[in-house]
């Protein structure tokens, strides 16, 4: 194997390195601003006392209901994602009848601007409202009509949204999976009088596992981070991140600094617990005991 | 699956293009043909003291684009070529890509502000340089400028021109620069007429990506840009705020066909179908 070193290819990535992680380095670190400090060095001293302002409250905004919702919202993405990727993939593996256009609609969906399909998708539930509207107006349910306010929500649109995003990815991950797929072992299996079912929990999905765990960690980083499809596709209750750049105009303490780093943490332990749980049932795939 | 892309994608779409050419006064949208909001694209043209604000937006958008494109591409390109022909072992190789990676699992947002107590008035690089005595007054153009708003493009998306270019790179066959080398090729030739093209199929994915992102996006133009610096996505956003849907709407198939005839331009480099 021929490999030649080269110094200034060597600067250039060691810069590179440092021009990724150099900033958020010096937000984690100015986030323990002392008290008397602010946005920019120098550093007043060491303190948690950021912390304790985010904790109070920033202002108006109900910064522990975002991180709640942002969660959930995380969490269920990831969960719809997992499964509906696993069970394309599998759909994948057979003459797929629209296969070819399903996978252009969603290698479209990852490269169209953001800013598209959130209008979009907020157009269609607006249209929806209206034409819900007329349509308790036109059978007289005019109780239902004076509660009703909108179909948009964190559950409706914004969670339609965060698939656009993090299904494409999925699917791109499941049809790496399974193009390397030697399903010689599915058939060993069959030959062992192993039925479907059996098959599928014991010898697939122990084999495809770690990278479902990828797919999981992707479809809930892409949500919890996720601004641009959001942005016009939710009412009134915003996500984090959408809170976060909110905060961007108006706060003015390392408080923002703070946020962002609790923000950044959790992203991390995802990304932790993923590699951990990919890395285990990695192993576990390879030794005998699994066979 | 289909289900979700169908009603959250396509109808979405085709919504977009209906509502494109409805009318709409100041509180809601008409359902009647016109094509006005698509003349409203051209408003203030032609005209000597017009201003031509729309056109203009789009004009500065494009040039960002281009202007990140290049930077990425170049950036992009000599970090996968360092990961995939400089580094000795593959461990090192999966390490570094890694770690070239993990900053696309945190947020946009928080990576922008993050340049903040660096490239302000009283950031940094401002205090560094007067303290050194290489400038006596900060300079203003480092934050909300449109130099910082390329710096956040490059720092935030350069990622998407690696993993692409790097897969394609990964792929070649090491033999092939020996033997370039044994034939008397330079090293600028052996990248001229072997790395190149045999990696063009990951540059061109990569522009792909890093095109459509920037000519969509509004939050780093609204955040990096102080709120002062157009852009057709922060257009489309504003529009939307003041319930000018079909305007927006008019904007965002627009911003599409630019886009669309950008990637229709790269693939005619490249067939990427075949390379899949």
């Amino acid at each position: 194997m021929s490999t030649h070193r080269n110094p200034w290819l060597t600067t250039v990535f060691v810069a590179f390195v440092l021009f990724l992680y150099g900033p958020m380095f010096v937000i984690v670190l100015l986030s323990f601003q002392g008290p008397t400090g602010g946005l920019t060095f120098p550093l007043t001293g060491l303190s948690l006392n950021w912390y304790a302002e985010l904790a109070r409250g920033l202002g108006v905004v109900d910064i522990g209901a975002a991180l709640r919702r942002s969660l959930a919202l995380g969490l269920v993405v990831m969960a719809i994602t997992v499964v509906f990727s696993l069970m394309a993939g599998l759909a994948y593996r057979k003459r797929l009848p629209f296969g070819n256009a399903l996978f252009y609609v969603a290698v479209a969906s990852l490269i169209m601007p953001s800013i598209i399909v959130s209008l979009g998708i907020g157009l269609e539930f607006r249209l929806l409202d209206t034409g819900l509207k007329w349509l308790l107006e036109a059978v007289g349910a005019q109780d239902w009509l004076a509660q009703y306010t909108t179909t948009m929500g964190l559950w409706t649109s914004a969670l339609g949204a965060h698939l656009t995003w993090t299904l494409p990815f999925g699917l791109l991950i499941m049809f790496a999976v399974f193009n390397r797929f030697d399903s010689s072992v599915e058939e060993a299996a069959a030959d062992l009088g192993a039925t479907r079912m059996q098959t599928f929990w014991y010898v697939l999905l122990p084999l495809v596992a770690p990278a479902l765990v990828g797919v999981g960690m992707f479809g809930f980083t892409l949500s919890w981070d996720e601004i641009a499809r959001t942005s016009q596709a939710i009412s009134d209750v915003n996500t984090l991140p959408l809170e976060l750049q909110g905060l961007t105009t108006t706060v003015t303490t390392p408080a923002i600094y703070a946020l962002a780093s609790v923000t950044m943490l959790v992203s991390f332990v995802v990304m932790g617990l993923s590699l951990w749980l990919g890395a285990k049932l990695a192993v576990r795939r390879r030794s005998p005991s699994a066979h | 699956m289909a289900l979700v892309f169908v009603g959250f994608f396509v109808v979405p779409l085709l919504l977009i293009l209906m509502v494109s050419t409805w009318d709409y006064n100041e509180y809601e949208i008409l359902p009647a043909f016109t094509l006005a909001n698509y003349a409203a694209l051209f408003e203030g043209c032609g005209s000597p003291d017009g201003t031509c604000v729309t056109l203009l937006t789009y004009l500065s958008t494009i040039k960002f684009s281009l202007i990140v494109w290049f930077v990425t591409l170049v950036l992009g390109f000599a970090v996968a070529y360092y990961l995939a022909f400089c580094v000795q072992t593959l461990r090192w190789q999966i390490f570094l890509f890694v770690l070239c990676t993990v900053p696309f699992w945190t947020s946009n947002v928080i990576r922008m502000i993050a340049w903040i107590p660096l490239l302000g008035r009283n950031g940094l690089i401002n205090q560094t340089l007067v303290s050194l005595g290489l400038i006596d007054e900060p300079i203003e153009w480092l934050l909300f400028s449109e130099f910082s708003v390329v710096l956040a493009f490059v720092h935030l998306y350069t990622m998407f021109m690696i993993v692409p270019i790097f897969n394609s790179m990964a792929r070649i066959d090491k033999r092939l620069l020996e033997a370039a080398r044994d034939a008397g090729a330079t090293g600028w030739q052996t990248l001229r007429y072997v790395v190149i093209p045999l990696s063009k199929t990951g540059m061109v994915i990569g522009s792909i990506f890093v095109l459509t992102i920037v000519m969509g996006d509004f939050v780093t133009v609204g955040v990096m840009g102080g709120q002062q610096i157009a852009s057709v996505g922060k257009m489309i956003q504003v529009q939307t705020s003041y319930l000018q849907f079909p305007l927006a709407a008019a904007n965002a198939i627009a911003l599409l066909l630019i886009v669309l005839m950008m990637i229709w331009g790269l693939t005619r480099i490249v067939d990427i179908r075949k390379e899949l």
